[in-house]
């Protein structure tokens, strides 16, 4: 297999908060894609997708933030680089998709200017040429007349339109990676799906390495080859998809599982996870799981779990994890 | 029971800065009929805009209605005046989809939920604080949540506040407007359990306004698919889900992920072209036309109406028996995993 083209290792990211209290935010987080991959990032509100985002492409607040860890695309080190040098990273090498389009995007400028700046920036092509490469970049993301559209604001097109639009800024500069973060969450299904099957054509036409952030287990189950699972700042549980929805072993993924109705109509009642994401204890003092697990004893307490690579592949970070090869749901 | 016939709201478009002249109308609801027998749950679902939240405010009376009329147990709501309209309303609540935005943040919890009580006079002197004890045990909230206020809750707790403030006033029918789509995953499932739990004990009928096709299935008797205004397809939710015969529910089933790579991998995707329409300024005809892969000419003139395929299964499409013959012969089995 090809070395990965991004390796995470041990990140951490802390906000000061006023009070001089401190979040941990990220806790401790390693993953690796290559490139054609799409690696899947899922958990709950709060538990620190964004800020990994964010954290890889030199995007956190300059103020109240310390990090540390290592962040290696291509072998550069991105963790500590100057805002300079990641400019240069995110105009040539990494972009970013966000969930709503419309804080990305600069209201007061057509869509024509916003995607021919980043071109004329970033491949150093004359006026007109770079024109002509926004056409084709709508084109390519399915904007139907491309040449007119260039004309519009934002606020003219629909939710959908402006999601593909930001694909296309994304993929102006030709990025070896990108990282979307709930790219869909805010679309209507079809429009969802339309999104959805532009990215995978993106990821297999040009070998794109794709990181895809989502709280949608379906998104996951159909993108995705390879999954993480957060919760409150670590990865708990990592696998190829098919191992991870076959076998799912940590009791937070397995309760993610029981607690969504499925559209086939695979599941009887609902099994929720009990309390609410708010109800955790910090890792140094055991399993941040803790507070919902319904496995939970004693051996949980005490220290934070480690995580391990298992025999049967993935990664987990459990002390008594559900055995291999039990299904949540027992197929259709 | 709740009957809808021929509801229509149309929303006046005005320009002009000293004389507001009307210039068009935005037909949100443009002839929806819906029946919710006693003690079950009709899904309404479509895409954003279509016009589910707009039926659920006009069965209330909170928009005024262009058209048609609501019935609820013999008693046409859509005819009622001021102090009547104000009694009928006790009997139909609406929970919303952003619990926090519903809750006044200076009210406590106990003055949120006392609150119906107190407007529809259902309990006096001590028996009101006994009632609000009830209210919060039967939502799963501690008897201590009623000192406090919104803010000091998660958003899972916050919707149970919302349920207990519309159970307060005994209502027969609520409507539930997206009631878990701002809510985490893990906690969704809590309170859509509560919703069915609650029906079981209280005899309550659901009208569920959602986009999210599988919550949908899970807590549905009936479901009906919106399409810019109107509905294009309702069915018992079983056969909705496994037996679809209008093309966009076919399309609409066909694009939700379903949380299992075995069945994505094997699954048919029908991708729709296109952009939802403006309901300003309708399609002709079939209003799915524009982007129906199966449209023919008579579906640009002709607006279908909704038809019995077979008894409780209605669909809006000129040609969804052909459709259904072909796909099955293209495709065999299940057409929509
Ligand atoms: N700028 C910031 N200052 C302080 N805390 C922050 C900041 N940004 C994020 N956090 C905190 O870091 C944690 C992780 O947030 P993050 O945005 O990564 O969550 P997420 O997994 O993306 O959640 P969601 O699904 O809601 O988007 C949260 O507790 C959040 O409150
Ligand atoms: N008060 C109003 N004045 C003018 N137009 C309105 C008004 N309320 C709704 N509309 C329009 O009516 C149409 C239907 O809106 P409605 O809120 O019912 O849709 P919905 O199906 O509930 O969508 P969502 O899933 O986004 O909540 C939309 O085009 C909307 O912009
Ligand atoms: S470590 Fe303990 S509390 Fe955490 S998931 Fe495993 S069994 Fe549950
Ligand atoms: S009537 Fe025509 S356009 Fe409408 S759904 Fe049926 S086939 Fe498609
Ligand atoms: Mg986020
Ligand atoms: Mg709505």
């Amino acid at each position: 297999m090809s070395e990965p083209l991004l390796v995470v290792d041990d990140l951490h990211v802390t906000f000061k908060i006023h009070g001089g209290r401190a979040v941990r935010a990220v806790d401790g987080v390693s993953f690796a894609v290559r490139a054609g991959e799409t690696v899947g990032i899922v958990g709950e509100s709060g538990s620190g997708k964004s800020v990994t985002a964010l954290a890889i492409l030199g995007l956190l607040p300059s103020r109240g933030v310390t990090t540390s860890g290592s962040i290696l695309l291509n072998g550069q080190q991105l963790l500590g680089a100057s805002e300079h040098d990641m400019q240069d990273v995110r105009g040539r090498r990494a972009a970013m998709v966000f969930q709503d389009p419309m804080t990305s995007l600069n209201p007061v400028l057509t869509i024509g200017r916003q995607l021919t700046e980043t071109i004329t920036r970033h491949l150093g092509v004359k006026r007109d040429a770079a024109r002509d490469r926004a056409a084709e970049l709508l084109d390519r993301v399915g904007i139907p007349e491309p040449r007119q559209r260039l004309k519009n604001y934002p606020h003219q097109l629909s939710g959908g339109m402006r999601q593909r639009v930001m694909i296309a800024i994304a993929l102006a500069s030709d990025p070896a990676l990108i990282i979307a973060d709930e790219p869909t969450t805010a679309l209507d299904v079809t429009i969802q799906a339309q999104v959805l099957e532009l990215l995978r054509e993106v990821v297999r036409e040009s070998n794109t390495a794709l990181v895809m952030i989502t709280h949608d287990l379906g998104v996951i189950a159909g993108i995705c080859e390879s999954v993480n699972v957060m919760y409150s700042g670590r990865i708990v549980e990592s696998n190829e998809r098919h191992h991870l929805f076959a076998s799912p072993r940590h009791h937070y993924t397995r309760g993610l599982l029981a607690s969504v109705p499925r559209l086939d109509g695979a599941q009887g009642r609902l099994v929720p996870i009990p309390g609410s994401p708010s109800d955790v204890i910090a890792w140094s003092e055991g399993c941040a799981f803790a507070p919902r697990c319904p496995a939970v004893s004693d051996a949980c307490r005490g220290q934070a779990p480690e995580l391990v690579s298992s025999p049967e592949g993935g990664t987990l970070r459990c002390v008594q994890p559900a055995p291999v090869g039990m299904p949540v749901w027992s197929g259709r | 029971m709740l009957q809808v016939r021929n509801l229509q709201v149309h929303f006046p478009i005005k320009k002009g800065l000293v004389f507001d002249r009307t210039v068009g109308a935005v037909r949100a609801v443009d002839g929806v009929d819906l029946t919710i027998p006693r003690s079950t749950t009709l899904g309404l679902v479509g895409e954003s805009g279509c016009g589910k939240s707009t039926v659920g405010k006009a069965i209330l009376r909170l928009v005024p209605l262009t058209a048609g009329t609501v019935t609820f147990d013999n008693l046409e709501l859509s005819a009622l005046q001021n102090e009547e309209l104000r009694k009928a309303r006790r009997h139909v609540q609406m929970i919303f989809q952003d619990p926090y935005a519903s809750l006044n943040p200076r009210q406590n919890v106990e003055s949120i939920i006392t609150e119906p009580i107190r407007t529809h006079q259902l309990r006096t002197g001590a028996a009101v604080h006994q009632r609000v004890n009830e209210l919060l045990d039967s939502v799963g909230l501690p008897r201590g949540a009623a000192s406090r206020y919104p803010h000091e809750f998660s958003g899972g707790q916050r919707q149970r506040i919302g349920i207990a403030r519309a159970l307060a006033a005994e209502p027969d029918l609520i409507i539930a407007d997206e009631p878990v789509s701002a809510l985490d995953v893990s906690i969704q499932a809590q309170v859509i359990n509560l919703l069915a739990d609650l029906q079981e004990q209280l005899g309550l009928t659901y009208l569920l306004i959602s986009h999210d096709l599988a919550v949908v299935r899970h807590i549905s008797d009936t479901v009906a698919v919106m399409y810019l205004g109107a509905i294009v397809e309702t069915a018992p939710a079983e056969t909705l889900y496994t037996n679809p015969q209008h093309p966009y529910t076919l399309a609409l089933l066909s694009a939700v992920p379903v949380p299992d790579p075995v069945v994505e991998d094997s699954r048919h995707r029908m991708v729709l072209q296109g952009d939802l329409p403006s309901p300003a300024n309708p399609p002709s005809g079939c209003r799915f036309h524009t982007r129906c892969a199966y449209a023919q000419r008579r579906c640009e003139q002709e607006r279908p109406v909704l038809r019995d395929l077979e008894p409780g299964h209605q669909v809006a499409c000129h040609f969804a028996e052909e459709i259904a013959v072909s796909i099955s012969a293209t495709r065999g089995g299940d057409v929509v995993l």
